[in-house]
């Protein structure tokens, strides 16, 4: 189905089973632990032994030999592969770093070896027994220091949003120059992992020339491609089977060594091969979100309007990686006739950096909605008032395109309303309730909606059941239930009746999970096939399918009407479809909008911030399930406090290393950090963004939460951190003198 | 984690004889710390000696009005005894103040004496740590060291001790009990129980190789004050950046330790003279001659602002 007109009326707008906050339909599965993950996919396959993955003690030279020699007499031991009995792996199209093979050393914790044995333990023990020769070379691993030679480069992060290297509207050096108020400062957001709670994880058996991986992946069509390109298989002899994922963030978008180092073990022992990443290579083997330095400057009337804005921020990568796109919101947020985004990126040693939830985005605003708090202060305006001032309902860059909605301005004012913003001091540094300084943030989130074809089969059996199958991954998010509700409703059967089978490369190829673009597209696909097959039903029964409407199970028009099932025969009907979109997201810009608000605690004396409230007001489109919505949006409010507070991996500049590399040195949000939290969704329906009439919230959620708690901790204390995480450290020497 | 042999000891006598005769054998009790060591082989004990068993999980009274507490009662029936509570408040705010529910029922007293530094180069085997392998340098040094130690270190090691537990004990002078292969017991100060790096950060305690924790004594009450002030970067689970232990008097006089700033929980009898004057120059003399890093500068202040906080709370 080509989706190139904006979307009319059609039968989701009943919104008897979409739009309802249905618990998921895998719940059951979920807390009974009857739905498996990777590693726990015992059945699937007999005879499994256990792999260990060695990685790199360097960072940065070359391995001159390997000594496996006692690993391999170790107990239960069946095979090592070691990086030296193989060239250097082709890398896949979305990888930067090389997976495996040949004696260069790229980054830390590169994969060298796997070890296959009978036992986990086995396997684990026989891996430290392997005896390393390094020869070390210098490596690039300080941003700071690297970020002064930087060149333009452009870029996106596949999963996020595209970016030139430097992008121009007007004269903004002039501008600002006759701005009557300006503002120029730098921010630093720190690398930061996904930390998901499931490990990278697979299981790999071949028979014959034919390989099947049972993964843990976010995008079901990239992991087989690049699987296949990366071992120098036929993509026809790989299957990826993924239903199940626990937690991605990105982490898990594309293929990474679990999956190679399971199925390059597998084919050495001859026998099928399990496989997890353990929590210490995650952070330097598997990719991160990397560090940014982001300098905005910011010229204004005395009233208040935005006459220049430029947005610059440097990251670092591998040879051949890309930039963080930290400034992509920055075209399109406000008003402002005078513009300047660029990107530099310096080429490094640290290991791969890549998309994390909200690529671009979630480090951007962390530092453009800090510098719209500080420019609103220097104005002396209200940063609501301020930003709803510079609101703009057309591409600032090309006035032509409208946005196909743009509700911020209603977020910021239903937001300040709810959360009686009225009462924040406006004079930072204020309000004290014992032993906490109190104060009120906001920030506006923003994410683009982005568009991606998604196909589905649908199924219909001889009971009334239908069948979706797609290779749409369901990563926590709830996209087993909101693709049911979808097939429901098109289908006109109740929710019990639909049965979600996902997560498979031999389904039909799905948007996958990434860009908050899952729900809207892969929903789109299931729309697409069900179409299809309601066509093949209504010709079946002997109705013009343009009149016929499917409810309760039946297909009616006029005064008859005969139940869905009959149309099935014995051996079912099945229709498989695409979406796929014309030049919609050309003639209108796509975004998802938040208002997001923010009240914190400060201990005035340690300097420790404790969130106290959190409300996002969001804005985008059609909420297709506003419990799973929900979830996901508190979900990404969390990680934007463990952003904007704690998460930071720690670069051993000498070594070049992320340090804390598990979940205790990593500090992400615990339960006791994270307070109520309110998400509304605003009424919106979008017509331009597929026949749901949604967009995404997934990454929404997360854009702009850094920001409002750095601009509360402002509120509250007085003090301005423009360098990421906000820990107390940072606060400590500025705060009040103790009585 | 290497293969390993394991025995259930009986009495406590006989764990320290098995544990004399067996090179590289350990106790083990809880094994919240040790089992996580071993699967990464940092701890690499041939045998382990399970002294779970051996019936040392009561709380009893001391003739001299303390409290004897056997090295096998679990952290979380340490931290909820009523006597505890009650009379020793400073420590069972800091056993709460550490770890996680599950961590709490399993871990043991002794056994959070003995857990080892969660500085990260200790924990990364690639990385040189002299506390890991003599000899073999401390990367730590010169590296990410926001966490670590701002007094007492030394050029071979900057590590600190995680636990909170033991900083409420200093506070409060507690007594470890213990015995040796040949029955012998002796009763160490737990001032001196704990150690600082010098040149042997490996060695950590004033145990003898075989030696074992039996009980902890707590002397009698001390009346006044508990506070137990756990400064972190979230709200639980999380070690301390810093920590003060306190017990504070009417008249404004007590004792104060603090944790998260050395290789031992870091207490000065001859600095709590200071207090009454507050916590600027208790502080200062508490942790005068401390060498911060650039980045763990910050603990010096902290602590002082911690301290000042707890001060501030004693008065009210």
């Amino acid at each position: 189905m080509k989706f190139d007109t904006p979307a009319t009326n059609n039968p989701i707008d009943r919104l008897k089973v979409v739009g309802k906050p249905t618990d998921r339909i895998d719940g059951p599965r979920k807390t009974t632990g009857m739905a498996p993950y990777a590693y726990e996919r015992h059945d699937v396959v007999p005879n499994q032994a256990y792999g260990f993955v060695l990685g790199a003690g360097i960072a940065k030279g070359r391995v001159n030999a390997m000594d496996t020699a006692a690993a391999r007499r170790a107990p239960g031991v069946i095979a090592i592969v070691s990086t030296l009995d193989m060239p250097r792996l082709e890398k896949g199209q979305t990888n930067v770093a090389v997976l495996f093979g040949g004696p260069e050393i790229d980054h830390y914790h590169q994969a060298i070896a796997v070890v296959v044995a009978e036992t986990f333990e086995q396997a684990r023990d026989a891996a430290a027994m392997i005896r390393v020769d390094y020869a070390r070379a210098k490596g690039r691993f300080d941003l700071a220091a690297e970020a002064a030679g930087a060149p333009l480069v452009g870029g996106d992060s596949e999963e996020g949003s595209g970016a030139p290297p430097e992008d121009r509207v007007g004269d903004f050096e002039g501008a600002f120059a006759a701005a009557p108020v300006k503002f120029d400062e730098t921010y630093t957001t720190p690398d930061e992992s996904h930390a998901a709670m499931e490990p990278h994880a697979s299981i790999a058996a071949w028979e014959g020339e034919k390989l099947t991986v049972w993964t843990s992946n976010q995008m079901i069509a990239w992991g087989k491609r690049d699987l296949a390109k990366t071992l120098g298989l036929k993509p026809e002899n790989v299957r990826i089977d993924s239903p199940f994922v626990g937690g991605g963030f990105g982490g898990k978008l594309f293929l990474r060594a679990d999956a190679v180092l399971a199925a390059l073990g597998a084919k050495a022992a001859g026998r099928p091969v399990k496989l997890a990443l353990t929590r210490p290579l995650i952070a330097n083997n598997t990719t991160h979100r990397p560090a940014t330095i982001q300098r905005v400057r910011l010229g204004a009337t005395r009233d208040g309007k935005i006459t220049a804005i430029a947005h610059e921020s440097t990251s670092g990568n591998l040879k051949d990686g890309k930039p963080e796109t930290a400034v992509s919101q920055t075209k399109l947020l406000y008003a402002g006739a005078n513009r300047l985004t660029a990107m530099r990126l310096a080429e490094m040693d640290l290991p791969e950096g890549n998309a994390m939830r909200a690529p671009g985005e979630a480090p951007g605003l962390m530092a453009l909605e800090v510098a719209i708090d500080e420019m609103a202060e220097k104005l002396g305006m209200d940063p609501v008032e301020f930003r709803i001032l510079n609101d703009t309902q057309v591409d600032p860059e090309h006035p032509e395109r409208p946005f196909s909605q743009r509700q911020l301005v209603q977020c910021l004012r239903m937001g300040a309303e709810r959360f009686a913003w009225a009462n924040r001091n406006a004079r930072p540094g204020t309000r004290r309730e014992g032993r906490w300084l109190v104060g009120m943030g906001v920030a506006a989130g923003f994410r683009n909606n982005l568009l991606t074809k998604s196909a589905a089969r649908v199924r219909l059996d001889s009971a009334g059941t239908v069948t979706v199958e797609t290779d749409m991954t369901d990563i926590g998010t709830g996209s087993y239930t909101i693709i049911a509700q979808t097939a429901a409703e098109m289908m006109g059967v109740p929710l019990e009746k639909v049965v979600v089978k996902l997560g498979d490369s031999d389904f039909p190829a799905s948007a996958g999970s990434g860009g908050q673009w899952g729900a809207n597209n892969s929903t789109a696909g299931v729309y697409a096939a069900c179409v299809k097959l309601r066509e093949q039903v209504a010709q079946k029964l002997g109705f013009n399918s343009s009149e016929a409407e499917f409810v309760d199970g039946q297909v009616r028009a006029g005064n008859r009407s005969a139940p869905i099932a009959g149309a099935a025969g014995p051996d079912g009907m099945v229709a498989e479809d695409v979406i796929e979109y014309g030049d919609l997201a050309k003639r209108y810009q796509q975004s998802t909008f938040a208002g997001h608000f923010v009240e914190v605690g400060v201990d005035a004396m340690t300097g420790e911030t404790r969130v106290r409230r959190m409300l996002a007001v969001c804005a985008a489109g059609r909420i297709l399930n506003p419990k799973s919505a929900r979830s996901q949006v508190i979900g990404a409010m969390t990680m934007g406090v463990g952003a904007a507070l704690s998460e930071a991996l720690e670069v051993d500049t000498r070594h070049g290393f992320f340090v804390n590399h598990d979940l205790a040195g990593y500090e992400v949000p615990v339960h006791a950090d994270i307070p109520h939290q309110e998400v509304i969704f605003l009424d919106e329906v979008d017509p331009v963004s597929s026949p749901m009439k949604a967009k995404g919230v997934g990454e929404l959620g997360l854009c702009g939460v850094g920001a409002a708690v750095a601009n509360a901790i402002h509120n509250a204390t007085g003090i301005r951190v423009r360098d990421y995480p906000i820990a107390l450290d940072k606060l400590i020497e500025r705060l009040p003198e103790p009585a | 984690m290497r293969p390993f042999t394991y025995e259930r000891a009986r009495t406590p006598a006989e764990a320290a004889a098995a544990a004399t005769r067996t090179p590289g054998a350990k106790f083990i009790a809880g094994g919240t710390n040790l089992l996580d060591l071993m699967k990464l082989q940092i701890e690499v004990p041939t045998h382990l000696i399970d002294v779970n068993g051996l019936g040392l999980d009561k709380i009893e009274a001391t003739p001299e009005g303390g409290l004897r507490i056997g090295a096998l009662v679990r952290n979380t029936d340490l931290a909820s005894d009523e006597r505890v509570r009650r009379d020793y408040g400073v420590l069972s705010r800091a056993l709460l103040a550490g770890a996680s529910g599950q961590l709490r029922n399993k871990a043991t007293t002794a056994g959070n004496l003995l857990q080892r530094t969660r500085c990260p180069y200790f924990y990364d085997t690639a990385q040189p740590c002299n506390k890991r392998v003599p000899g073999s340098g401390c990367s730590a040094i010169g590296g990410v060291t926001r966490a670590l130690a701002v007094i007492g270190s030394s050029e071979a090691c900057i590590a600190t001790h995680p636990s909170d537990m033991a900083v409420a004990m200093r506070a409060l002078d507690a007594t470890v009990e213990t015995v040796k292969a040949d029955g012998t017991t002796r009763r160490i100060p737990i001032a001196e129980f704990h150690r600082l790096p010098g040149d042997t950060p490996h060695i950590e305690t004033a145990l003898e190789a075989g030696e074992f924790i039996t009980a902890v004594t707590l002397p009698p009450p001390l009346g006044g004050r508990h506070f137990y002030r756990k400064v972190r970067d979230r709200a639980s689970y999380a070690f301390a950046l810093v920590s003060v232990a306190a017990v504070v008097q009417r008249d404004g006089t007590g004792r104060v330790a603090l944790g998260g700033v050395a290789h031992k929980p870091w207490r000065v009898e001859a600095a709590e003279a200071e207090l009454p004057r507050g916590a600027r120059p208790a502080t200062a003399a508490i942790l005068d001659g401390a060498k911060p890093t650039h980045d763990n500068a910050f603990k010096v202040k902290l602590a002082e602002r911690a301290l000042a906080a707890v001060l501030v709370e004693a008065k009210g």
